[in-house]
């Protein structure tokens, strides 16, 4: 322990610097140096421009603060970003806990991160317009952070905590940076499927940490579906009672929903529902009589069901309340609705639905049928003033769909999927490219590298065409993934794709490049998860446990001072040093400093 | 291999036992339907399960040793099983029952489980060993292991219904595994393994009855062995010479908690090739290369010319031989890559002296040769790489060969057999290679005996071993990936060779990657489907 006589601590102020240089000295010449992964590439993704220096300032945790600009449109009680202060300081300081660890002997110059928006939306939800563009200033003991909106701030908060970095003696750093940023796609979005496997709240909540880190910006909930329906509905509690794998345990009840939207909105993180029709509804069928079709063996009902029911004003009628519910319950003005992969087998053994084909002049195209279904729902949430998501499949079969719809582009190889860009972006529609990005599909070897190196626009189109293309979406399909494996599945190969999704195409297309970039990110993940939850099983590497210990002798006119670093239970290296210390200082015994 | 067993699970309850004789006929059943076996994992080689059912109660439930076991309360090993299997079966059960009450016991209550080691020696404070040499240990060893298996069958047994009720139903079984071997490769080099990412795998690979830990741990990339003989090879090999190693404490827990749940503990020091990581802290222990006639300043596998090379592994071997208690250690000798040492002049010299020729494998022979008479000079077999056969080294007959080349691994089983040998099985089961789908169905298929050879030749097949390399493995990633894949192979090791309804597999497996899960291990997912209690740990 410290024993100190006569406090004169301000003329010390050098003194933690000169550990610092003392035990670089120290342990820099046992080939240490290797462990300190620091470059100042390692903001990821890659902003769209940026400059560092070598010169670099010291951060001290008991020394750094979050401010508002005094021109800031936000101040003080702006929800998300004082939160954000809360959750990146101890992102940026994952190592410090208040009260032990950091003995000092003198408070550092203070660093502070002054951060100013354009206009006051701290209560508003990020939508499709939000701007995430935002200017990150770098300089001695001050950071300005400049964003349009606090979605912007958010992006800019990530980049600066990973601007941080510590050194292998515990010290905090950051260098001499200038960033100006933005993304190049709006829509950077990340798809789990809650249907297949039931992923408790926790699982979600922890993705959306993970999203933030990699600016990702929405959040696709593909919620229901064939084998299980958790959504708990307030109209309709049925479909979750008996729908759900589990009526009381696999279920998302409002709160719970609301939980996740109000977590996201927290990271800038939009939360897009999808309640596919009229196939991919099994579950639904078990808490809503009728809706379902009945498929015929013969003449007769076979007693198993096809997709929704087309053919009866019932249908309509639930389809109406249903969305209203889920657009009072989900915030954002997208809904996706799914459309995909509807199996007509059963439409076509089904006489009344052959009678009524019959009767709208459909002939033998269940495609028209599909089609007559799907305009009738896009039609229900254009009214609720939403705009609808489809899977491709809807404009396969179906060209007359609202100009405003976006379409979901899953299907195919590189050539599939480029002609299918061009074809919906001729014809005018807003797409959105998830093809390549079906990461549930895992294969031996740096897959991430595929992710990474997909070009999204390159397709022959107009420059009109290519500004339809709003961005791309990592889909996690659920078959094969529950809580036991979704983070390792998901990350980092995820992170390849926000990289296409935000950075310069250009700046980024070197996949080699990438790769000690990506690795050290990965490190930084583990970091985070670590810090944030420890029953899980991501490694703790504790890459940095040494420890310090400083014996100083006190001599008329100078101290000796001997160093010692190390690692707990390992034999220590040591070091001394002749230097003139202010003499009102009486240290006994050792100092045992852990600076960690 | 196993021809005599002897097992004893008893039960009993207040009214004594009913027994409700079922046929045997299994039938086919569709995907999603429950077992008529449960949830019971690897399946036993004899289950008869009744109707009747016993309510288990947490309040009046014991494990204890019966009357005329060998085994007493002094025996550690049992005692801590008995806790670890009772907090399995009733798991929070502490909160259901605040205090012990008199709840008075029901007739149909099973209120204990007696267990009874029948040899005369319990060998509590043994190792699990194959050291087959003598008869009787072996004998032992076989009900000593038995013992847990039998805890875990019990365990398994043991249903939920849908308010936490916890029940059995009256149930025979005589079960014996069916390979001895039954093995998972960890490789702690590519990536280090945290201790406790070890330790839950063993725990797991105790669920699964899998009885080997084959730890590959050292390689190339790094050397996290701290050795007390050679410290420099950690210090100066491993990823980082303080967090990135295991120490002897590290080593010994390892150990002592693979014993605890009867798993023996077979380390592998990989050699000639694989070494880049041995050569940082031990100087001239590998091949200098050389481009033209200058030394190059990378360097080859270990130099197998130079004396000190083999009084450098004398050394080592002899550390390694009292650290690890196992009867075996596994030497590796696979992909030897032969261009540094044909580049080297001094290697050309020794080639020559030697008669070798051109023949490079020769000189591998001569490195492995005297490497086994080092090793088999501290009392201990081995197990070797297939290559070490291929190129016909001479081996002790008790030589384990490993067979891991995919392809004809048929073929290979056959000659090394044909040649005496007893052999393990790895090639089809390298579960680091991942793809789409359940890949489990692929290693359930495989029939370890399914080469050419007489039934001599088949008695020498003493099991095998599912492989997790570690090139795109480490802790955030290792258990989902290794099971329940593993408990496919733990399976098809362990269960009667007829155990092949892929169905009933499924139905069992998904109720037993539950269990897993429930157990806070977090098994993978088979399909689309949902647990109970979904893991917890996110």
């Amino acid at each position: 322990m410290l024993t100190y006589q006569n406090t004169y601590l301000d003329d010390l102020v050098d003194l933690p610097n000169t550990l610092d240089h003392m035990l670089e000295d120290l342990l820099g010449s046992q080939n240490f140096e290797t462990l300190g992964l620091h470059s100042v590439e390692g903001v990821w993704p890659l902003p769209q421009s940026i400059t560092s220096s070598p010169e670099r300032y010291p951060l001290n945790p008991q020394a750094f603060y979050f401010t508002y600009g005094s021109q800031s449109a936000a101040q003080e009680g702006c929800s998300v970003l004082d939160e954000a202060f809360k959750r990146y300081f101890s992102l940026i300081f994952p190592d410090y806990s208040s009260g032990y660890g950091f003995l000092r002997f003198s408070v550092d110059k203070p660093f502070t991160v002054q951060v100013s928006v354009g206009r006051n939306d701290c209560d508003s939800y990020p939508d499709e317009d939000s701007s995430e563009q935002y200017t990150l200033s770098v300089s001695a003991g001050q950071a300005y952070l400049k964003a349009e909106t606090v979605w912007g701030a958010l992006r800019g908060l990530e980049t600066f905590s990973q601007l941080v970095y510590q050194e292998d003696f515990g010290s905090y750093y950051v260098n001499k940076t200038e960033i100006e940023d933005f993304p190049r796609f709006q829509f950077r979005g990340i798809l789990l499927d809650t249907s297949r496997h039931y992923l408790p709240v926790q699982a979600i909540l922890k993705t959306l940490d993970a999203m933030a880190f990699s600016k990702f910006n929405v959040f696709h909930w593909h919620i229901v579906d064939d084998p299980s329906f958790p959504y708990q509905s307030r109209t309709f509690p049925d479909l979750s009672a008996k729908g759900a794998f589990h009526p009381m345990t696999h279920i998302y009840t409002q709160l719970d929903v609301r939980r996740v939207i109000s977590y996201a909105r927290m990271r800038g993180i939009r939360v897009l529902p999808e309640f596919d029709s009229p196939g991919h509804t099994q579950s639904w069928g078990k808490g809503q009589s009728d809706l379902l079709t009945p498929c015929y063996s013969g003449s007769t009902p076979s007693g198993t069901f096809g997709p929704v029911n087309p053919i009866l004003p019932s249908t309509y009628k639930f389809m109406a309340t249903l969305f209203k519910e889920v657009s009072s319950v989900f915030p954002d003005s997208y809904i996706h609705l799914g459309g995909d992969e509807v199996n007509f087998s059963c439409w076509k053994s089904n006489p009344d639905v052959r009678a009524f084909m019959l009767k709208m002049g459909f002939g033998a195209d269940f495609t028209k049928l599909e089609a007559y279904y799907m305009e009738n729902i896009v039609n229900l949430t254009a009214a609720l003033n939403r705009t609808s998501i489809v899977w491709q499949d809807v404009f396969d079969y179906h060209e007359r769909i609202p100009k405003d719809t976006v379409l979901h582009i899953w299907k195919g190889v590189p050539a599939s999927y480029e002609a299918e860009l061009r074809a919906i972006t001729k014809a005018g529609y807003r797409v959105l490219l998830a093809a390549p990005w079906y990461i549930n599909h895992i294969s031996y070897g740096q897959d991430w590298r595929n992710y990474y190196t997909v070009q999204p626009l390159n397709f022959s189109g107009t420059e009109e065409q290519k500004k339809l293309v709003i961005g791309g979406e990592v889909c996690m399909w659920g078959e094969y993934v529950d809580a036991t494996n979704l983070t390792p599945r998901l990350w980092p190969r995820a992170s390849a794709a926000a990289e296409r999704l935000w950075s310069d195409e250009k700046q980024t297309s070197d996949v080699d490049k990438a790769f000690p970039r990506l690795k050290d990110f990965r490190c930084e993940l583990l970091r985070y998860f670590s810090f944030s939850d420890n029953a899980h099983g991501i490694p703790i590497t504790h890459h940095r446990t040494l420890f310090y210990e400083v014996c100083l002798t006190y001599t008329d006119a100078s101290v000796s001072l001997r160093l010692q670093a190390g690692y707990p239970g390992r034999a220590s290296l040591c070091r001394t040093l002749q230097t003139r210390v202010p003499r009102c200082l009486i240290i006994t015994d050792h100092v045992t400093f852990l600076s960690i | 291999m196993l021809k005599f067993v002897s097992l004893l699970l008893a039960l009993s309850c207040c009214q004594g036992l009913h027994h409700n004789n079922i046929d045997d006929y299994v039938e086919a059943e569709p995907v999603f339907q429950a077992s008529k076996y449960g949830s019971l994992w690897p399946l036993p080689q004899k289950v008869q399960i009744s109707e009747v059912s016993f309510k288990l109660s947490s309040a009046s439930f014991r494990i204890v040793d019966a009357k005329a076991s060998s085994a007493g309360p002094s025996c550690s090993l049992l005692q801590s099983a008995y806790r670890r299997y009772y907090e399995y079966m009733f798991g929070s059960a502490k909160k259901q029952w605040g205090s012990k009450n008199n709840r008075r016991s029901d007739p149909s209550d099973l209120t204990e489980l007696q267990v009874w080691i029948t040899s005369p020696d319990s060998e509590c404070d043994g190792y699990p060993s194959v050291t087959s040499d003598e008869s009787c240990e072996y004998l032992l060893f076989l009900v000593h292991v038995m013992f847990y298996r039998s805890l875990e069958t019990f365990s398994q047994l043991v249903s939920e219904d849908e308010y936490g009720a916890k029940s059995i139903n009256a149930t025979i079984i005589n079960d014996f595994p069916r390979f001895q071997h039954r093995g998972i490769l960890l490789d702690s080099s590519r990536h280090f393994l945290p201790i406790k990412v070890i330790l839950s795998n063993l725990e797991t690979m105790a669920m699964n009855k899998i009885n080997v830990f084959h730890w590959h741990i050292v390689d190339e990339q790094s050397f996290p062995y701290l050795s007390r003989t050679f410290p420099q090879l950690s210090e100066q090999g491993a990823y980082h010479p303080y967090t990135h190693v295991y120490t002897p404490a590290d080593v010994k827990m390892v150990i002592e908690f693979a014993r605890l749940r009867g798993i023996r503990v077979v380390p592998e020091f990989d050699t000639p090739g694989h070494t880049q990581s041995w050569g940082k802290g031990q100087k001239d222990l590998l091949t200098p290369c050389y481009s033209g006639s200058k030394p190059s300043g990378s360097f080859g596998p270990v130099n197998p010319i130079l004396n000190t090379t083999y009084d450098f592994m004398a050394k080592f071997f002899t550390e390694i031989s009292t650290v690890f208690p196992d009867g075996y250690i596994h030497l590796g000798g696979d992909e030897v890559d032969f261009t540094c040492w044909k580049s080297n002049p001094d290697i050309q010299k020794f080639m020559e002296q030697q008669h070798f020729g051109e023949d490079y494998s020769k000189l591998e022979s001569f490195y492995i040769q005297k490497l086994l008479d080092i090793v088999a000079s501290t009392k201990k077999g081995y197990l070797v790489w297939q290559e070490v056969f291929d190129n016909g080294v001479k081996l002790k007959p008790d030589t384990v060969v490993h067979v891991w080349i995919g392809g004809r691994s048929d073929k290979e089983m056959s000659n090394v057999t044909a040649a005496g040998y007893t052999t393990i099985l790895s090639a089809p089961w390298y579960l680091d290679y991942i793809s789409y789908g359940q890949d489990w169905q692929k290693y359930y298929k495989v029939e370890p005996l399914n080469f050419e050879g007489t039934d001599e030749q088949k008695k020498l097949v003493i099991g095998g071993e599912a492989c997790l390399w570690g090139e795109y493995v480490d802790a955030t990633n290792l258990t989902p990936r290794l099971w329940p894949r593993a408990s496919a192979v733990a399976e098809r090791l362990w269960s009667a060779k007829n155990v092949t309804d892929i169905d009933d597999a499924f139905n069992r497996l998904s109720l037993h990657r539950c269990r897993m899960v429930e157990r806070g291990i977090p098994a993978e997912p088979l399909f689309s489907s949902y647990c109970l209690h979904e893991y917890k740990g996110v």
